[in-house]
Protein backbone atom coordinates (compact mmCIF):
# COMPACT_ATOMS: atom_id res chain seq x y z
CA UNK A 1 0.00 0.00 0.00
CA UNK A 2 2.37 2.11 0.44
CA UNK A 3 4.50 1.59 -2.18
CA UNK A 4 1.42 1.92 -3.78
CA UNK A 5 0.79 5.63 -2.72
CA UNK A 6 4.60 6.89 -3.45
CA UNK A 7 3.76 5.56 -6.98
CA UNK A 8 0.94 7.75 -6.80
CA UNK A 9 2.75 10.77 -5.51
CA UNK A 10 5.80 10.31 -7.91
CA UNK A 11 3.67 10.70 -11.04
CA UNK A 12 1.26 13.78 -9.20
CA UNK A 13 4.21 15.48 -8.77
CA UNK A 14 5.37 15.02 -12.27
CA UNK A 15 7.96 12.30 -12.07
CA UNK A 16 7.81 10.84 -15.70
CA UNK A 17 10.67 8.04 -15.59
CA UNK A 18 10.55 4.15 -14.98
CA UNK A 19 8.65 3.11 -11.62
CA UNK A 20 9.08 -0.69 -10.37
CA UNK A 21 7.40 -1.90 -7.62
CA UNK A 22 8.24 -5.54 -5.93
CA UNK A 23 6.30 -7.48 -3.81
CA UNK A 24 6.48 -10.60 -2.13
CA UNK A 25 2.69 -11.23 -2.14
CA UNK A 26 0.74 -11.99 -5.33
CA UNK A 27 -1.81 -9.61 -5.13
CA UNK A 28 -2.09 -6.48 -6.29
CA UNK A 29 -2.00 -4.03 -3.47
CA UNK A 30 -4.95 -4.42 -1.24
CA UNK A 31 -6.99 -2.65 1.86
CA UNK A 32 -6.01 -4.52 4.84
CA UNK A 33 -8.25 -3.50 7.63
CA UNK A 34 -11.33 -5.05 6.38
CA UNK A 35 -9.59 -8.31 7.11
CA UNK A 36 -9.75 -8.55 10.45
CA UNK A 37 -13.17 -7.51 10.33
CA UNK A 38 -15.88 -6.95 7.26
CA UNK A 39 -13.88 -9.62 5.22
CA UNK A 40 -13.36 -12.09 7.78
CA UNK A 41 -17.20 -11.86 8.44
CA UNK A 42 -18.09 -11.92 5.00
CA UNK A 43 -19.42 -15.27 2.87
CA UNK A 44 -17.33 -13.99 0.13
CA UNK A 45 -13.61 -13.52 0.26
CA UNK A 46 -11.57 -12.32 -2.60
CA UNK A 47 -8.99 -9.86 -4.18
CA UNK A 48 -11.12 -7.98 -6.12
CA UNK A 49 -13.38 -7.07 -2.79
CA UNK A 50 -10.46 -4.89 -1.01
CA UNK A 51 -8.29 -4.48 -4.24
CA UNK A 52 -7.15 -0.74 -4.40
CA UNK A 53 -8.18 0.77 -7.33
CA UNK A 54 -5.46 1.11 -10.30
CA UNK A 55 -5.21 5.19 -11.37
CA UNK A 56 -4.48 5.61 -14.94
CA UNK A 57 -1.41 7.80 -13.81
CA UNK A 58 0.22 4.84 -12.42
CA UNK A 59 -0.81 2.28 -15.44
CA UNK A 60 2.75 2.11 -16.72
CA UNK A 61 4.12 0.92 -13.00
CA UNK A 62 6.03 -1.85 -13.96
CA UNK A 63 4.55 -4.80 -10.92
CA UNK A 64 6.68 -7.35 -9.73
CA UNK A 65 4.59 -9.33 -7.71
CA UNK A 66 5.06 -13.02 -5.67
CA UNK A 67 8.92 -12.42 -6.04
CA UNK A 68 10.44 -10.96 -2.57
CA UNK A 69 13.31 -8.45 -2.44
CA UNK A 70 16.21 -11.20 -1.05
CA UNK A 71 19.00 -8.96 -1.10
CA UNK A 72 20.28 -5.27 -2.16
CA UNK A 73 23.73 -3.45 -2.73
CA UNK A 74 22.84 0.17 -1.90
CA UNK A 75 26.39 1.34 -2.80
CA UNK A 76 25.89 -0.12 -6.02
CA UNK A 77 22.16 0.50 -5.87
CA UNK A 78 20.87 -2.83 -7.35
CA UNK A 79 17.72 -5.38 -6.00
CA UNK A 80 17.93 -8.71 -6.02
CA UNK A 81 14.80 -10.74 -5.83
CA UNK A 82 13.96 -14.33 -5.06
CA UNK A 83 14.20 -15.64 -8.57
CA UNK A 84 17.45 -14.48 -9.06
CA UNK A 85 16.51 -11.22 -11.06
CA UNK A 86 18.49 -8.34 -10.36
CA UNK A 87 17.04 -4.74 -10.79
CA UNK A 88 18.72 -1.22 -10.88
CA UNK A 89 18.00 1.78 -9.10
CA UNK A 90 18.45 5.23 -8.87
CA UNK A 91 15.82 6.18 -6.07
CA UNK A 92 14.91 2.96 -3.65
CA UNK A 93 11.96 2.97 -1.54
CA UNK A 94 11.87 0.79 1.39
CA UNK A 95 8.31 -0.43 1.35
CA UNK A 96 8.28 -4.24 2.72
CA UNK A 97 6.55 -4.05 6.15
CA UNK A 98 5.57 -6.34 8.63
CA UNK A 99 4.76 -9.91 9.00
CA UNK A 100 3.19 -11.39 11.99
CA UNK A 101 5.42 -12.91 14.84
CA UNK A 102 5.18 -16.70 15.24
CA UNK A 103 5.69 -18.50 18.51
CA UNK A 104 7.14 -22.11 19.29
CA UNK A 105 5.93 -24.96 20.68
CA UNK A 106 7.45 -28.07 22.24
CA UNK A 107 4.60 -29.51 20.12
CA UNK A 108 4.79 -27.45 17.21
CA UNK A 109 1.91 -28.56 14.84
CA UNK A 110 0.54 -26.76 12.73
CA UNK A 111 -2.92 -27.82 11.53
CA UNK A 112 -5.61 -25.18 12.97
CA UNK A 113 -2.96 -22.29 13.75
CA UNK A 114 -3.35 -19.11 11.88
CA UNK A 115 -1.96 -15.41 11.41
CA UNK A 116 -4.29 -12.51 9.98
CA UNK A 117 -2.00 -10.22 8.03
CA UNK A 118 -2.73 -11.28 4.31
CA UNK A 119 -5.78 -11.33 2.16
CA UNK A 120 -4.38 -15.31 2.00
CA UNK A 121 -4.23 -15.24 5.53
CA UNK A 122 -8.39 -13.87 5.97
CA UNK A 123 -9.18 -16.62 3.25
CA UNK A 124 -7.66 -19.54 5.51
CA UNK A 125 -8.93 -18.81 8.42
CA UNK A 126 -12.35 -17.34 7.08
CA UNK A 127 -12.73 -21.34 6.32
CA UNK A 128 -11.88 -22.40 9.31
CA UNK A 129 -14.61 -19.94 11.86
CA UNK A 130 -17.34 -22.05 11.57
CA UNK A 131 -20.60 -21.77 14.50
CA UNK A 132 -19.72 -23.53 17.75
CA UNK A 133 -15.68 -24.22 16.62
CA UNK A 134 -13.74 -22.63 19.95
CA UNK A 135 -11.08 -20.48 19.43
CA UNK A 136 -8.12 -18.96 20.92
CA UNK A 137 -6.74 -15.89 20.16
CA UNK A 138 -2.89 -15.73 21.82
CA UNK A 139 -2.06 -11.21 21.86
CA UNK A 140 -4.87 -8.91 23.09
CA UNK A 141 -3.86 -6.10 21.03
CA UNK A 142 -5.86 -4.39 18.01
CA UNK A 143 -5.67 -7.46 15.55
CA UNK A 144 -6.25 -10.13 18.44
CA UNK A 145 -9.36 -8.01 20.14
CA UNK A 146 -10.75 -7.56 16.54
CA UNK A 147 -10.50 -11.02 15.20
CA UNK A 148 -11.97 -12.07 18.27
CA UNK A 149 -14.97 -10.09 17.82
CA UNK A 150 -15.24 -11.34 14.70
CA UNK A 151 -15.26 -14.76 15.17
CA UNK A 152 -17.36 -14.17 17.95
CA UNK A 153 -20.22 -13.03 16.05
CA UNK A 154 -19.82 -16.03 13.68
CA UNK A 155 -20.46 -17.94 16.35
CA UNK A 156 -16.89 -19.07 17.34
CA UNK A 157 -16.54 -19.53 21.70
CA UNK A 158 -13.68 -17.21 21.71
CA UNK A 159 -11.14 -16.96 24.36
CA UNK A 160 -8.25 -14.20 24.46
CA UNK A 161 -4.60 -14.98 26.24
CA UNK A 162 -2.48 -12.43 26.74
CA UNK A 163 0.58 -11.31 28.50
CA UNK A 164 -1.09 -8.24 29.75
CA UNK A 165 -3.36 -7.13 32.25
CA UNK A 166 -5.73 -5.48 29.70
CA UNK A 167 -6.57 -5.30 26.43
CA UNK A 168 -5.16 -3.29 24.29
CA UNK A 169 -3.57 -1.73 27.55
CA UNK A 170 -0.53 -0.27 26.85
CA UNK A 171 -2.03 2.25 24.05
CA UNK A 172 -5.59 3.12 25.88
CA UNK A 173 -4.52 3.05 29.62
CA UNK A 174 -6.56 1.16 32.55
CA UNK A 175 -9.71 2.49 32.07
CA UNK A 176 -10.32 2.93 28.36
CA UNK A 177 -9.33 -0.53 27.89
CA UNK A 178 -10.48 -2.06 31.20
CA UNK A 179 -13.85 -1.04 29.09
CA UNK A 180 -13.16 -2.71 25.79
CA UNK A 181 -12.04 -5.58 28.26
CA UNK A 182 -15.96 -5.38 29.84
CA UNK A 183 -17.71 -5.23 26.62
CA UNK A 184 -15.67 -7.95 25.19
CA UNK A 185 -17.04 -9.85 27.67
CA UNK A 186 -20.97 -8.91 27.72
CA UNK A 187 -20.24 -10.29 24.33
CA UNK A 188 -19.41 -13.79 25.84
CA UNK A 189 -15.63 -13.12 24.93
CA UNK A 190 -13.33 -14.76 27.86
CA UNK A 191 -9.86 -13.82 28.69
CA UNK A 192 -7.10 -15.17 30.48
CA UNK A 193 -4.71 -12.34 30.67
CA UNK A 194 -1.39 -12.25 32.48
CA UNK A 195 -0.76 -15.74 31.29
CA UNK A 196 0.95 -17.38 28.24
CA UNK A 197 0.52 -20.35 26.22
CA UNK A 198 3.50 -22.90 27.07
CA UNK A 199 2.57 -26.19 24.42
CA UNK A 200 -0.10 -26.97 22.25
CA UNK A 201 -2.15 -30.35 22.44
CA UNK A 202 -2.89 -32.76 19.46
CA UNK A 203 -1.45 -35.27 17.11
CA UNK A 204 -2.86 -34.53 13.58
CA UNK A 205 -4.56 -30.93 14.13
CA UNK A 206 -4.80 -28.63 16.94
CA UNK A 207 -7.06 -29.70 20.02
CA UNK A 208 -6.26 -27.74 22.75
CA UNK A 209 -3.46 -24.96 24.17
CA UNK A 210 -1.81 -25.00 27.60
CA UNK A 211 -1.21 -21.77 29.66
CA UNK A 212 1.60 -21.18 32.26
CA UNK A 213 -0.71 -21.96 35.44
CA UNK A 214 -1.16 -25.85 34.00
CA UNK A 215 -4.75 -24.98 32.84
CA UNK A 216 -5.83 -26.32 29.41
CA UNK A 217 -8.26 -24.59 27.69
CA UNK A 218 -9.83 -27.19 24.49
CA UNK A 219 -8.84 -25.19 21.33
CA UNK A 220 -9.78 -26.27 17.35
CA UNK A 221 -8.39 -23.04 16.05
CA UNK A 222 -5.75 -21.34 17.45
CA UNK A 223 -4.62 -17.68 16.11
CA UNK A 224 -1.56 -16.09 16.81
CA UNK A 225 -2.04 -12.14 17.18
CA UNK A 226 1.17 -11.08 19.27
CA UNK A 227 2.74 -8.59 16.70
CA UNK A 228 4.88 -8.41 14.17
CA UNK A 229 8.16 -8.32 12.82
CA UNK A 230 9.79 -6.62 9.98
CA UNK A 231 10.60 -7.60 7.36
CA UNK A 232 14.31 -6.11 6.57
CA UNK A 233 16.80 -9.20 6.44
CA UNK A 234 17.24 -8.27 2.44
CA UNK A 235 19.07 -5.29 3.80
CA UNK A 236 21.30 -6.58 5.62
CA UNK A 237 24.72 -6.31 4.98
CA UNK A 238 24.87 -2.79 3.84
CA UNK A 239 25.34 0.82 5.49
CA UNK A 240 21.96 1.22 6.85
CA UNK A 241 20.34 1.06 10.64
CA UNK A 242 17.40 -2.03 10.39
CA UNK A 243 17.13 -2.13 14.30
CA UNK A 244 12.72 -2.75 14.42
CA UNK A 245 12.59 -1.15 11.09
CA UNK A 246 14.53 1.20 9.21
CA UNK A 247 15.52 4.08 10.81
CA UNK A 248 14.99 7.53 8.82
CA UNK A 249 15.24 11.42 9.43
CA UNK A 250 12.84 13.75 9.56
CA UNK A 251 11.84 13.09 5.57
CA UNK A 252 12.05 9.59 5.88
CA UNK A 253 15.19 9.07 4.07
CA UNK A 254 17.48 5.91 5.72
CA UNK A 255 19.71 6.87 7.85
CA UNK A 256 23.74 4.98 7.40
CA UNK A 257 24.49 2.83 10.46
CA UNK A 258 27.74 5.15 10.45
CA UNK A 259 25.91 8.37 10.81
CA UNK A 260 24.00 10.80 8.04
CA UNK A 261 21.05 10.07 5.88
CA UNK A 262 21.32 8.44 2.49
CA UNK A 263 19.75 11.41 -0.23
CA UNK A 264 18.42 8.25 -2.37
CA UNK A 265 16.69 5.69 0.09
CA UNK A 266 13.99 6.37 1.81
CA UNK A 267 11.56 4.12 4.13
CA UNK A 268 7.82 4.43 4.19
CA UNK A 269 4.83 2.94 5.90
CA UNK A 270 4.79 0.32 8.87
CA UNK A 271 8.49 -0.49 8.22
CA UNK A 272 9.60 3.17 8.84
CA UNK A 273 11.24 4.29 11.88
CA UNK A 274 10.89 7.97 11.66
CA UNK A 275 10.89 11.11 13.93
CA UNK A 276 7.73 13.13 14.06
CA UNK A 277 8.56 16.50 15.18
CA UNK A 278 4.60 17.13 17.06
CA UNK A 279 5.65 15.15 20.03
CA UNK A 280 9.40 14.23 19.72
CA UNK A 281 12.93 13.75 18.03
CA UNK A 282 12.62 9.77 19.00
CA UNK A 283 12.46 7.89 15.52
CA UNK A 284 9.35 5.37 16.13
CA UNK A 285 6.99 3.15 13.89
CA UNK A 286 3.82 3.70 14.18
CA UNK A 287 1.64 0.83 12.60
CA UNK A 288 -1.51 2.62 12.14
CA UNK A 289 -3.48 3.30 9.06
CA UNK A 290 -2.64 6.59 7.90
CA UNK A 291 0.92 5.96 7.81
CA UNK A 292 1.10 4.22 4.34
CA UNK A 293 -0.21 6.94 2.48
CA UNK A 294 0.95 9.90 3.97
CA UNK A 295 5.01 9.06 4.46
CA UNK A 296 4.36 7.20 0.47
CA UNK A 297 2.52 10.88 -0.48
CA UNK A 298 5.85 12.83 1.06
CA UNK A 299 8.65 10.71 -0.39
CA UNK A 300 6.85 10.57 -3.89
CA UNK A 301 6.97 14.36 -3.70
CA UNK A 302 10.58 14.49 -2.73
CA UNK A 303 12.15 11.85 -5.70
CA UNK A 304 9.84 13.47 -7.74
CA UNK A 305 11.50 17.18 -7.23
CA UNK A 306 14.48 15.71 -7.18
CA UNK A 307 13.77 14.40 -10.53
CA UNK A 308 12.30 17.91 -11.78
CA UNK A 309 14.23 19.75 -14.28
CA UNK A 310 11.30 22.84 -13.24
CA UNK A 311 13.14 26.11 -12.13
CA UNK A 312 10.32 26.31 -9.02
CA UNK A 313 11.68 22.34 -8.16
CA UNK A 314 14.55 23.47 -5.95
CA UNK A 315 11.95 25.67 -3.52
CA UNK A 316 9.73 23.63 -3.67
CA UNK A 317 11.74 20.61 -2.39
CA UNK A 318 13.64 22.94 0.30
CA UNK A 319 9.86 23.53 1.52
CA UNK A 320 8.51 20.28 1.92
CA UNK A 321 12.32 19.06 3.44
CA UNK A 322 11.97 21.82 6.24
CA UNK A 323 8.43 21.04 7.12
CA UNK A 324 9.55 17.36 7.18
CA UNK A 325 7.25 14.50 7.73
CA UNK A 326 5.15 15.10 10.69
CA UNK A 327 1.87 12.71 9.89
CA UNK A 328 -0.86 13.00 12.85
CA UNK A 329 -0.95 9.27 13.38
CA UNK A 330 -5.16 7.74 13.67
CA UNK A 331 -6.27 4.52 14.45
CA UNK A 332 -9.82 3.36 14.60
CA UNK A 333 -10.96 0.32 15.83
CA UNK A 334 -14.12 -1.78 15.75
CA UNK A 335 -15.34 -4.66 18.11
CA UNK A 336 -19.06 -5.58 18.61
CA UNK A 337 -20.81 -1.78 19.22
CA UNK A 338 -17.83 -0.34 20.34
CA UNK A 339 -16.68 2.37 17.49
CA UNK A 340 -12.63 3.46 18.69
CA UNK A 341 -11.16 6.85 16.99
CA UNK A 342 -8.07 8.00 18.32
CA UNK A 343 -5.77 10.85 17.04
CA UNK A 344 -1.52 10.88 18.32
CA UNK A 345 0.27 8.76 19.74
CA UNK A 346 -1.75 7.81 22.86
CA UNK A 347 1.13 5.27 24.06
CA UNK A 348 3.33 7.90 25.22
CA UNK A 349 0.78 9.06 27.65
CA UNK A 350 0.99 9.38 31.73
CA UNK A 351 -2.01 9.75 32.18
CA UNK A 352 -5.75 9.51 30.88
CA UNK A 353 -8.64 12.16 31.52
CA UNK A 354 -12.06 11.70 30.45
CA UNK A 355 -12.79 14.46 29.02
CA UNK A 356 -16.62 14.18 28.17
CA UNK A 357 -19.49 11.59 27.90
CA UNK A 358 -19.29 8.39 30.10
CA UNK A 359 -16.66 5.23 29.73
CA UNK A 360 -20.44 3.03 29.65
CA UNK A 361 -21.53 5.00 26.78
CA UNK A 362 -19.84 7.25 24.58
CA UNK A 363 -16.88 9.43 26.09
CA UNK A 364 -13.61 11.02 25.02
CA UNK A 365 -10.67 10.76 26.63
CA UNK A 366 -7.53 12.86 26.43
CA UNK A 367 -3.99 11.61 26.76
CA UNK A 368 -1.10 13.85 28.33
CA UNK A 369 2.52 13.19 28.34
CA UNK A 370 4.28 14.91 31.47
CA UNK A 371 1.21 17.23 30.99
CA UNK A 372 1.32 17.96 27.13
CA UNK A 373 -1.21 16.32 25.21
CA UNK A 374 -0.34 13.50 23.10
CA UNK A 375 -3.46 12.08 21.77
CA UNK A 376 -7.07 11.54 22.09
CA UNK A 377 -9.14 8.96 21.71
CA UNK A 378 -13.72 8.14 21.53
CA UNK A 379 -15.98 5.49 21.91
CA UNK A 380 -18.54 7.16 19.63
CA UNK A 381 -18.51 10.99 19.07
CA UNK A 382 -16.72 10.67 16.17
CA UNK A 383 -16.99 14.71 15.44
CA UNK A 384 -15.40 15.78 18.99
CA UNK A 385 -12.47 13.07 18.34
CA UNK A 386 -12.13 14.75 15.04
CA UNK A 387 -11.21 18.09 16.57
CA UNK A 388 -7.96 16.80 17.70
CA UNK A 389 -6.48 16.11 14.51
CA UNK A 390 -6.71 19.77 13.27
CA UNK A 391 -5.25 20.67 16.73
CA UNK A 392 -2.35 18.55 16.05
CA UNK A 393 -1.80 19.13 12.33
CA UNK A 394 -1.57 22.61 13.16
CA UNK A 395 1.11 22.58 15.99
CA UNK A 396 4.41 23.66 15.28
CA UNK B 1 -16.73 20.90 -15.90
CA UNK B 2 -17.61 18.85 -12.70
CA UNK B 3 -16.95 15.67 -10.90
CA UNK B 4 -19.46 13.42 -9.80
CA UNK B 5 -18.80 11.64 -6.41
CA UNK B 6 -20.76 8.30 -4.95
CA UNK B 7 -19.96 6.82 -1.77
CA UNK B 8 -20.78 3.18 -1.08
CA UNK B 9 -22.99 3.74 2.29
CA UNK B 10 -23.25 0.37 2.59
CA UNK B 11 -19.56 0.15 3.25
CA UNK B 12 -18.93 3.68 4.91
CA UNK B 13 -18.25 3.22 8.65
CA UNK B 14 -18.43 6.74 9.19
CA UNK B 15 -15.00 6.82 9.90
CA UNK B 16 -14.40 10.59 8.93
CA UNK B 17 -11.19 10.26 7.61
CA UNK B 18 -12.30 11.84 3.62
CA UNK B 19 -13.43 15.08 5.70
CA UNK B 20 -10.01 16.97 6.43
CA UNK B 21 -8.45 15.78 2.09
CA UNK B 22 -12.11 17.14 0.82
CA UNK B 23 -14.03 19.17 3.40
CA UNK B 24 -15.72 20.93 1.01
CA UNK B 25 -17.44 17.77 -0.22
CA UNK B 26 -17.80 15.70 2.80
CA UNK B 27 -19.05 16.08 6.29
CA UNK B 28 -20.26 14.54 9.58
CA UNK B 29 -23.78 15.43 10.63
CA UNK B 30 -24.30 15.94 13.92
CA UNK B 31 -25.26 12.00 14.39
CA UNK B 32 -21.74 11.42 13.47
CA UNK B 33 -23.19 10.24 9.96
CA UNK B 34 -21.22 11.02 6.55
CA UNK B 35 -23.14 13.41 4.02
CA UNK B 36 -21.30 14.46 1.13
CA UNK B 37 -21.70 16.54 -1.75
CA UNK B 38 -22.81 14.11 -5.22
CA UNK B 39 -21.42 16.75 -7.76
CA UNK B 40 -18.69 19.43 -7.54
CA UNK B 41 -16.21 21.40 -9.54
CA UNK B 42 -13.19 20.03 -10.91
CA UNK B 43 -10.87 22.33 -8.84
CA UNK B 44 -11.82 19.67 -6.13
CA UNK B 45 -10.54 16.28 -7.94
CA UNK B 46 -7.39 16.37 -6.22
CA UNK B 47 -9.05 17.01 -2.71
CA UNK B 48 -11.81 14.05 -3.43
CA UNK B 49 -8.77 11.71 -4.42
CA UNK B 50 -6.92 12.09 -1.77
CA UNK B 51 -10.52 11.17 0.56
CA UNK B 52 -10.84 8.38 -2.15
CA UNK B 53 -6.88 6.93 -0.68
CA UNK B 54 -7.82 7.62 3.35
CA UNK B 55 -11.03 6.04 2.76
CA UNK B 56 -10.45 3.04 5.33
CA UNK B 57 -13.43 1.18 3.86
CA UNK B 58 -12.44 2.23 0.32
CA UNK B 59 -16.05 3.26 -0.26
CA UNK B 60 -15.35 6.81 -2.28
CA UNK B 61 -15.70 6.84 -5.88
CA UNK B 62 -15.50 9.20 -9.16
CA UNK B 63 -18.17 8.12 -11.07
CA UNK B 64 -17.15 8.66 -15.09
Amino acid sequence: MAGLRTAEALRRFGYTGPITAIGDEPHAPYNRPPLSKEVLAGNEVSHATVAFPQRAATADVCWVLGNAAVAADLEHQTVTCADGSVYEYSSLVIATGLRPKRQTYPNNIQAGRHVIRTLDDAIALRAELQPGKRVVVLGAGFVGCETAATARKLGCEVTIVAPGALPIGRILGPELAGEIMRRQQTECVEFRMKRSVVDLMGEARIEGVMLDDASLLPCDVFIEAIGSNCNTEWLEGNNIDVTDGVLTDHNLRAVRATGGSWDNIYAVGDVAKFPNPIFDDLARRVEHWNIPTESGKHVGQLIALQHSAEETAAAAMAEAETKGFRPVPSFWSDQFDVHLLAFGLLALADEAKLVQGELSGDCVYEYYRAGKLVGAAGIGMRSVVQGYRNAFASQE
Amino acid sequence: MTIKIDVDMAKCQHYGQCVFEAPNIFRLNSDDKLEYTAEADDSELANVEAAIDVCPMQAIFIVD
